[in-house]
């Protein structure tokens, strides 16, 4: 019995550990005090107890209590007997408890007399964690006795095999140091030393205990600067970095030469967290976390840093489509804020941002124009130091916005005079050339105000004011200054003498500029689907054969020009090929950067195949949002692109003629409605001039840094395909209509005669199956198109490029192409054939598909007109059987396939006519109702003439001959009615 | 220098304190409710660091927290130390307490409070920051549990040794 209560006393006393305390605390919540003071009596006794199991899990329980605020120091001296105690388990409770709150003089006295001996003995214990437990515990209770005592005990330490004991024993050094600060000379060598332990943790505590001392007093640790220096620069631990940086920010006022030092690796660091802010910022912070990056460009003295920060607010704003931008004006505010910065070299940068935002965000355009027009008013300020020339940039984002929004400007004409300051040409070159070409959308803009208020002489000394400015860009070394000016100053000249007779012009001079710019996602297109059937990948035309190739290579400017002209009744062949067409060049512009992918109101043309519609536009989530419209582009879009795009690549300079005529129609259109399509007023024909400067600039703009490329490829494309549409229009109208009629009359060195070509003329018309008979037998089983073009190095020779397209259900082989040889023309055949030998065309047409062969004639004469009979014969296979056929065709050889478009100058044209070795005709036509620059059009394209000059209704054209004739071409409509043309040829 | 570092519970109740320097039991536990009201009233989104207490030494000292489920982690420090190291020392500490604990939570701390200023002294050394490489801390700690563990079986034995000889 005895026994039993004996057993049970000792396991209830042995029980109620740490656990056991904590339950039965959290048990007595009402009367937790009471309970706790029996807790306490419960530990008074077990500290009484001898055994010192006991007394430690009394201990480890006294810890707890003292956290929730009860005095425990009355048992200090068991604390530390169980501290003395040789079980690990004991003494790391001891440790735990903040024996400094033990009765000061009374408790050292014990601590010195008794822990010291056994501190010591721990110290050199082969068990790191006891030598580590005894540290620890000495960091809660050093003395300055106990640092005086164990001061050499620890340096010994320091130096320890385990890394466990050496950084306690540097760490532990501090306390030591604070203690007994004579201790600190002997063992700072060593303490050095442990800089560059290799344990990172020894450095680590190094570090940590020479910064707190450096923190008392720098002076002395400026000599470790060069070896925190190294481990700045070498370390990958956090926290020593802190504490090193710490240390330096002590350091630097008492040696200025480190601070110098130190921007590198710094910035470094300051680079990465830079970084982390970028990832870091939302709709709500960013605002804020801007604001405090101002402040630091505000402070920050190196331009290094400052435009770190720079790029960072400008990345952080812009990130994923201004994703967490709220309110542009405070963007827009922010970037104007950026360009007071002193010499950044990220004026471009800041530019592209402004103008990215104006175009892409329609609501804010009224702010932005306010703040450039600001900006551009205080131009002087950015410009008045060589030194800040970076950011003069943003004058060019300036210019560009107040011009091209000049609509929303409050007051247009002070902006215009700040455009026009002569401090302006001290500005680099292509901000010249920004600023020039604004000024004149400015102008018209205050010309259209002007009017508006029928006060003309102020539109009159606005005139006068560019008048008078201009000059002095007219005067510039910038090409492109120089050029600009010049003809913005004519343009002017001429609506002054216009606005003396009281011409009203504004409406004219805005039409310069009309046209929208929007927007457009940049993957847009990839959205659309593939029509169904069509296979991209596929080749339109079989590539050429080596052979072939190589026989054309010298014809190679040539045969990018393709037949595109059918009668009416092979409009079926015609759809085909342009859908192929459209395919291979919606890839060609879809791999092409610089072209605007078309965008869903453009589409109409696909309009019967399915879910084009639906082309999703891109809409940018954004609470101003950045919209993504569509074009406004017509049906006719795509047609006209692509005879754009051919002309240009058949004949550059005849293209930009054509460009001019076009626009020329535009004008036309846009302005004056009563007028008739004939008559054309001189104010349009400045326009065509004028026009082409916008697009220059455009040009520019796109080649340059800021607008994104689709953005200004779309303005590009809508400014100059606009017009192209209508005359596209006009022209499919009028295909039958016309009858244009030709004199041509020859004089050349030669003595050649050219006969008229009293019909239609039109190079690459299907001159196919004229033949009834065999039409019948395979209906429309076999369609050509072709097309003649001169070879410019041969003289003598013409290539005649054929597409033969198989329209039957059957497999077509063994094509051989002949053509019945005249005295003048005879088509070449490889030697050793004969002259009735046919040519096999390289290749079979499976159903369906078509393809191109070239054959090359030779041509002795070129002054006449020439047909020439063919026959192409081939082999039909059907399931069962194949016959033998044969189609009978003409090849109509105009003169003018004989021509190649060659450019002429004026002053050379002008010899030529003087000359007098010119022979002359001229003929007259009726009945031509096309619009007089569509008429040169035509010529120009279906001739392969060039316009050299045209003066209201007149138009000078040359062309040349492959066998160097010299023809040229005067055309020339009587008023209302049709063109008059005579030709003259050498 | 840490001054002290502080675990209570959404409650202000103390889960942890640690002084590194010495005050009277009154002024800790006065201590430990100014510097509760303190972060308590702040809000989830607002800084990590604010102004010492006037208990803990006024404007000199720093008080870097973060407030994990129902525990604020408090570091009371004064300006040589870094707040943004504090902060990843705090982070340290609480993922050590995750990997010893697997899955912390509140009552883990107010058991094993032993423990956790086991690990603790393992990081934090009479204030000065020991170690910060959670692999290290962690293994010291298992060394020295496995040492206890060794000796607590001891122990047992000897207590049952020690209950013979009382028979």
């Amino acid at each position: 019995m005895a026994l039993k209560i004996v057993k049970g006393s000792i396991d209830r006393m042995f029980d109620k550990n740490l656990q056991d305390l904590v339950r039965g605390i959290r048990n007595h919540k009402e009367d937790e005090a009471k309970y706790i003071s029996t807790c306490i009596d419960e530990i008074k006794q077990e500290l009484k107890q001898d055994n010192i199991a006991v007394k430690a899990n009394a201990v480890c329980k006294l810890t707890y209590l003292q956290m929730l605020g009860y005095d425990v120091s009355w048992a200090a001296f068991n604390i530390v007997e169980v501290m003395s105690s040789s079980k690990f388990t004991y003494k790391v409770s001891c440790s735990q408890l903040q024996l400094q709150s033990v009765d000061a003089v009374l408790i050292t006295t014990i601590i010195n007399s008794v822990s010291l001996p056994l501190v010591t003995q721990d110290l050199s214990s082969p068990n790191q964690y006891d030598t580590g437990v005894a540290l620890t515990g000495l960091s809660c209770f050093v003395t300055p006795d106990l640092a005086r005592d164990l001061a050499s005990d620890i340096m010994t330490l320091m130096s320890h095999t385990k890394p466990y004991i050496r950084k306690k024993a540097v760490l532990i050094m501090y306390k030591v140091f604070l203690k007994y600060p004579e201790s600190l000379r002997p063992a700072f060598p060593r303490l050095k030393e442990k800089l560059e332990d290799p344990d990172p943790g020894v450095q680590s505590a190094a570090v940590n205990v020479i910064c707190e001392l450096a923190r008392r007093n720098p002076k002395n640790y400026l000599s470790l600067a060069p070896l925190f220096f190294k481990l700045m620069t070498s370390s990958t631990n956090n926290w020593v970095l802190i504490k090193i940086i710490k240390l330096f920010g002590a350091l630097t006022p008492l040696e200025p030469r480190l601070g110098k030092k130190l921007i590198e690796p710094l910035t470094n660091l300051i680079h990465r967290a830079l970084d982390l802010l970028y990832g870091m910022v939302s709709k709500k912070n960013l605002m804020e976390i801007v604001k405090k990056l101002m402040l630091h460009v505000d402070k920050a003295e190196g331009t290094t840093y400052r435009d770190e920060l720079l790029t960072k607010i400008i990345d952080i704003c812009s990130q994923s489509n201004y994703q967490y931008i709220t309110n542009f004006e405070w963007y827009i505010s922010i970037l104007v804020e950026l360009t007071r910065l002193e010499g950044t070299r990220h004026g471009h940068l800041i530019a592209s941002q402004m103008l990215d935002v104006a175009i892409r965000v329609k609501a804010i355009r009224v702010f932005a124009v306010a703040q450039m027009a600001t900006l551009l008013d205080n131009g002087h300020l950015l410009t008045g130091n060589m030194q800040r020339n970076g950011i003069c940039e943003v004058l060019y984002a300036a210019a560009w916005i107040c011009g091209e929004f000049s609509e929303h400007l409050e007051d247009p004409m002070q902006t215009l005079e700040a455009m026009l300051r002569p401090k302006v040409a001290t500005l680099p070159g292509h901000i010249q050339a920004v600023y020039v070409q604004n000024a004149a959308k400015l102008f018209a803009t205050v010309l259209r105000k002007q009017e508006g208020t029928t006060d003309s002489l102020a539109a009159q000394e606005t005139s006068q004011l560019l008048i008078d400015r201009l000059p002095l860009f007219v005067q510039s070394a910038n090409l492109e200054v120089q050029e600009r000016a010049s003809c913005i100053l004519q343009l002017v000249k001429y609506i002054q003498k216009l606005q003396q007779k009281e011409v009203e012009v504004a409406e004219e001079v805005t039409a310069l500029f009309a046209g929208e710019l929007n927007p457009v996602a940049p993957k847009a297109q990839k959205k659309v689907p593939v029509p169904d059937g069509l296979d991209l990948d596929a080749w339109i035309n079989e590539p050429p054969s080596e052979s072939e190739s190589e026989d054309e290579k010298p014809k190679a400017i040539f045969t990018k020009e393709e037949p595109k002209h059918t009668r009416p009744r092979h409009t079926e062949v015609d759809e085909k090929e342009l859908a192929r067409r459209r395919e291979a060049r919606k890839q060609e512009q879809a791999n092409n950067p610089f072209y605007i992918k078309t965008s869903p109101s453009s589409q109409k043309v696909y309009q019967d195949q399915p879910g084009v519609e639906h082309i999703p536009v891109v809409q940018i989530d954004l609470s101003v949002p950045l919209k993504v419209p569509g074009m406004p582009m017509s049906d006719q879009y795509l047609k006209l692109e692509e005879e754009r795009r051919q002309k240009e690549r058949s004949e550059r300079k005849k293209k930009e003629k054509k460009k001019k005529r076009e626009k020329h129609g535009r004008g036309r259109r846009a302005d004056s409605g009563p007028e008739s399509e004939e008559d054309i007023t001189p104010a349009h024909h400045v326009d065509i001039v004028t026009e082409e400067m916008p697009e220059v600039c455009w040009v520019l703009l796109q080649s340059g840094y800021f607008i994104p490329q689709v953005m200004s490829a779309q303005f590009l494309f809508q400014k100059s395909t606009k017009h192209k549409k209508k005359k596209q229009k006009k022209e499919k109208e009028e295909k039958e209509k016309k009858k244009k009629k030709k004199h041509h009359h020859h004089h050349h060195h030669h003595h050649h005669h050219l006969h008229s070509a009293d019909e239609s003329v039109q190079n690459g018309t299907v001159e196919e199956e004229e033949e009834p008979l065999p039409v019948r037998t395979w209906p429309s089983l076999l369609t050509h198109v072709y097309d003649v073009q001169g070879n410019l190095q041969d003289g003598s020779q013409v290539v005649v490029s054929v597409i033969f397209e198989n329209k039957t259900d059957h497999f077509l082989k063994s094509m051989e192409f002949n053509v019945l040889d005249s005295l003048n023309s005879k088509l070449q055949r490889p030697e050793g054939s004969s002259p009735h030998d046919g040519l096999a065309v390289p290749f079979q047409l499976p159903p369906g598909v078509s393809n191109e062969a070239r054959f090359v004639f030779s041509v002795q004469s070129i002054v006449m007109p020439q047909k020439l009979k063919g026959t192409l014969t081939f082999i039909v296979k059907t399931e069962d059987a194949s016959t033998h056929e044969k189609l009978d065709f003409k090849l109509h050889f105009t003169c003018t396939s004989y021509l190649i478009t060659t450019p002429c100058y004026s002053d050379a044209y002008a010899k030529l006519l003087e000359s007098g070795e010119l022979k002359s005709s001229s003929l007259k036509l009726e009945g031509v109702i096309m619009p007089f620059h569509h008429l040169l059009a035509r010529i120009c394209f279906h001739h392969h003439f060039s316009v050299v000059e045209r003066i209201d209704s007149c138009a000078s054209m040359y062309s040349r001959s492959i066998q160097g004739h010299h023809v040229c071409l005067l055309v020339k409509t009587v008023s209302t009615r049709p063109p008059y043309i005579s030709s003259l040829l050498l | 220098m840490i001054k002290a570092i502080l675990i209570f519970n959404n409650h202000g109740k103390p889960r942890l304190s640690k002084f590194y320097e010495h005050y009277s039991e009154d002024t800790e536990q006065q201590i430990i409710r100014e510097t509760f009201h303190l972060v308590s009233k702040r809000d989830e989104n607002v800084c990590n660091f604010l102004e010492g207490g006037m208990l803990i030494g006024g404007s000199d000292n720093k008080l870097i927290y973060r407030h994990y489920a129902t525990l604020y982690f408090v570091f009371c420090v004064d300006s040589s130390e870094s707040e943004l190291g504090i902060l990843d020392l705090i982070q340290v500490f609480v993922e050590t307490l995750d990997k010893c604990f697997e899955n912390v939570c509140e009552l883990d701390l107010i058991f094993h409070v032993d423990k956790v200023h086991h690990i603790l002294s393992e990081m934090v050394m009479g204030g000065m920051v020991l170690e910060t490489n959670m692999n290290e801390i962690i293994t010291h700690v298992d060394a020295q549990n496995k040492m206890e563990k060794s000796e607590v079986r001891a122990a047992s034995e000897a207590r049952v040794l020690s209950i013979i000889i009382l028979i």
